[in-house]
């Protein structure tokens, strides 16, 4: 049986007129930052907007909203789970759980409770034990290239689903970086030394976060870490986010409409 | 900027860092498609150079990377680590990212937001087709819902998943059918809610891919923040032998610089060997960038480019080039006349090693099929092997043509050198399994009813693009990822093998 003739033509010059685009350029002089830190523009999806598909932010303990505060006073505590080098998207959460779109809570359950189901089975320790939908670890403590793989969000959506509320990893693969800050899922830190061998899962973290950088304590071991400091992804996160932050700079103009 | 001259590999030479005059330097070019109608319009890429005593500094150099990113940016001049608004001139996304992009659209811009531009859209339903996980069909319908009310120009839908030859509009594997459907042009900007939308990089523009939050921003302003990445410079010389492929190519340099080599990065591509590519074979590299962390990679354009894209488009392009002083973070030299077949051990990409060594590996099953090594010279390259050795495959071979038209190739170009055999009659000659549907496939698993799908702790050879833990289906699964040469040279023996042993 022969194919059916496509109906789309294949890619045309644009056939509308539009008019010119409303944005504004940013100037940008501001975001010239030359740290060697990478800089991942996202956005952070705002819940206060009272939409229905609300994605909570990862809240640290005193984050003044839609002010001019830094993060000179962000904290966050609990237990870690350690994990080692190169942990892929499909391992923090398996590409067949991608059919889930999380808009509602039920669907958000259930991806945290496939958060980190990836992970070989070597690793005896689940970070959400079966029947449960939250973590007891609100912590990941990581080694290199953190979140390399795939661009889905899925996956700092589904830890930030399971309760973890930061990241500390040596490196990260770049799309999941740029798309934690984005979703506000997980908080995104480097750290200077390979805390990943220094730390056992299990221990109790406290993680305080300042301009200058962050401090990480292992009140387990009584070691602490210089953490890095946030970056370019700075002036996004302080505005809430990439559409926070665009329409602050007035590249895009305020809602009328939620 | 010099750099440490340090090679642990006889074939490589990581020179330092200096001009090395490459023919093409700031020379641009305006290509117009000679079926189109008419618009005059020139626009240049650079502002005009500034001479040194009328401003007392010399206007830097830049990559290819660099000067595409600067002219979206509306700018003159664009260094690494600026961030800037740089405007998008295609989006792409499919089935498993296309509904959380548009909702979080709506959730941002309103309900009743209109997109920013219906014809720069391009919706590719191709991860999660062939299934009956409700979930799944359910992702294909709202993407229909949302084009619909948008009104997306390129929507390549699927009503009846029965027969996918019974819709005429959908295409498959989102970054193949993207360059089929003239989708891909140089000196452009491509972002889509993939990690290997780096393929496009082929066609000398600049293509990444995005999560979900930062496409529902495009969606609405056709606009994205960007960081510009620093340029890794891979020189590729030398006659390509008869029994590699880009896929051994980019296995190699992925094996030389490992899974975080390129992270943030923009790696580019050029030498005499990248010219003699053929525009899939150049996808095939710039696909798996993401493997090394790229940020995005890139080809400078030339005539094979633009043959291939003004038969297919007539959009209007302009290619540009990096000039001869700019400024390139590493580069790395192939002498790709001495290198050989090359595999990825489970479980990293950058887990190297050479076919040949792994000869006792046992392998319990084939793959050819994905964005990497599922378009119709993949499967053209397997048939020929299959074809000069003339035996019958030894363990289940499964054949997932990327695409419709690559479908519709493999059961009707004939095959050179096979006496006017297609590939599909090849293929059933040596054993191997009906050619299947195209979409994604298994190369990432998927729901459990997805066609070949790795259910069990298995050796599989697969030509597609990433092996960690799980990748198909089985955490203990056990992915050897090659070339499709290397691809057919395994099924036909049962063991990882060098597809030397048959095309020499």
């Amino acid at each position: 049986m022969a194919s059916s003739l496509p109906t789309l033509s294949r890619a045309l010059p644009s056939s509308s007129s539009k008019p010119p685009s409303p944005l504004v350029p940013f100037p940008s002089p501001s975001l010239k930052i030359t740290t060697s830190t990478p800089f991942i523009p996202s956005s952070i999806s705002l819940s206060s907007r009272g939409a229905s598909f609300a994605i909570p932010r990862a809240t640290p303990a005193s984050h003044g909203s839609g002010s001019d505060e830094t993060l000179a006073k962000t904290t966050f505590h609990g237990l870690c789970f350690v994990l080692k080098d190169n942990i892929d998207t499909d391992q923090i959460i398996p590409a067949d759980k991608a059919t889930i779109f999380p808009s509602n809570q039920q669907e958000r359950d259930e991806i945290a409770s496939n958060a980190l189901s990836g992970l070989p089975d070597f690793h005896t320790t689940r970070f959400v034990e079966p029947g449960e939908i939250k973590s007891k670890y609100s912590i990941i403590i990581s080694g290199e290239n953190f979140g390399c793989g795939s661009s889905r969000e899925h996956a700092p959506v589904c830890l930030g689903a399971a309760g973890a509320k930061a990241v500390v990893a040596q490196t990260y693969a770049r799309i999941f970086f740029r798309n934690s800050v984005a979703t506000g899922e997980v908080f995104p830190l480097e750290s200077e030394v390979r805390v990943c061998d220094e730390c056992t899962t299990g221990d109790t973290v406290t993680i305080e976060l300042r301009d200058s950088g962050g401090l990480l304590t292992n009140h387990t071991t009584g070691k602490q870490y210089k953490l890095k400091a946030i970056g370019d992804a700075g002036p996004v996160i302080d505005a809430g986010g990439i559409f926070a932050y665009a329409r602050k700079v007035g590249m895009i103009p305020s809602p009328s409409v939620a | 900027m010099a750099s440490s001259v340090i090679s642990s590999s006889p074939f490589l030479c990581k020179s330092a860092q200096k001009d090395l005059g490459f023919p093409k330097s700031s020379q641009i070019s305006v290509h117009r498609c000679q079926k189109r109608a008419i618009s005059r319009k020139i626009v240049s890429v650079m502002a005009p150079q500034r001479s040194s005593s009328a401003t007392g500094s010399v206007k830097t150099g830049m990559t290819m990377t660099e000067k595409i990113l600067a002219k979206a940016a509306e700018k003159s001049q664009v260094v690494p680590g600026d961030n800037i608004w740089v405007n998008v001139d295609v989006l792409m996304t499919h089935d498993v990212c296309g509904p959380g992009a548009f909702g979080i659209f709506k959730r941002e811009f309103g309900e009743k937001a209109k997109v920013w531009d219906p014809e720069k859209i391009v919706v590719i339903p191709d991860h999660y087709i062939f299934t009956t996980d409700k979930r799944a069909n359910r992702n294909v319908d709202i993407m229909r819902e949302h084009c619909r009310e948008q009104n997306i120009k390129y929507f390549y839908d699927i009503t009846d998943l029965g027969d996918f030859r019974a819709n005429p509009d959908y295409k498959g594997v989102c970054h193949v059918a993207l360059a089929q459907e003239g989708h891909c042009r140089p000196g452009e900007v491509l972002l889509g809610t993939d990690s290997h939308t780096c393929t496009a990089g082929a066609f000398g523009q600049f293509a990444t891919g995005i999560g979900n939050t930062d496409a529902g921003f495009v969606l609405g302003t056709g606009k994205i923040l960007l960081k510009v990445p620093p340029t890794m410079r891979f020189i590729l010389d030398g006659e390509m032998p008869s029994y590699l492929q880009a896929k051994d190519l980019i296995l190699q340099i992925i094996g030389e610089i490992s899974v975080a080599g390129a992270t943030y990065k923009t790696m580019e591509f050029s030498g005499t060997t990248i010219e003699s590519l053929t525009m899939e074979e150049r996808m095939t590299l710039c696909n798996m960038v993401v493997e090394a962390g790229g940020k995005n990679g890139v080809i400078p354009p030339d005539a094979t480019t633009f043959n291939y894209v003004e038969n297919r488009t007539s959009v209007p392009f302009e290619p540009v080039y990096s000039d001869g002083n700019a400024s390139f973070i590493a580069d790395y030299r192939f002498d790709v006349s001495k290198l050989e077949p090359v595999v990825a051990k489970p479980h990293s990409p950058d887990n190297r090693a050479l076919a040949r060594e792994c000869k006792d590996v046992k392998i319990d099953r084939v793959y050819i099929g994905s964005c990497t090594g599922g378009k119709t010279e993949d499967f053209m390259a397997a048939a020929k092997l299959f074809h000069a050795a003339g035996k019958q495959v030894k363990v289940p071979t499964f054949l997932v043509p990327a695409t419709q038209k690559v479908w519709m190739d493999v059961y009707a170009l004939p095959v050179p050198g096979a006496g006017g055999k297609t590939c599909a009659q090849i293929f059933e000659e040596a054993g191997c399994d009906t050619p299947t549907s195209p979409s994604c496939g298994a190369c990432l698993g998927g729901p459990a009813d997805t066609y070949a799908r790795l259910n069990e702790p298995q050796v599989c050879v697969s030509t597609t693009n990433r092996n960690f833990p799980g990748r198909m289906g089985h955490k203990e699964g056990q992915i050897y990822l090659v070339s499709p040469y290397t691809a057919a040279a395994s099924a036909l023996t049962g063991h990882v093998t060098d597809p030397r042993e048959f095309l020499q």
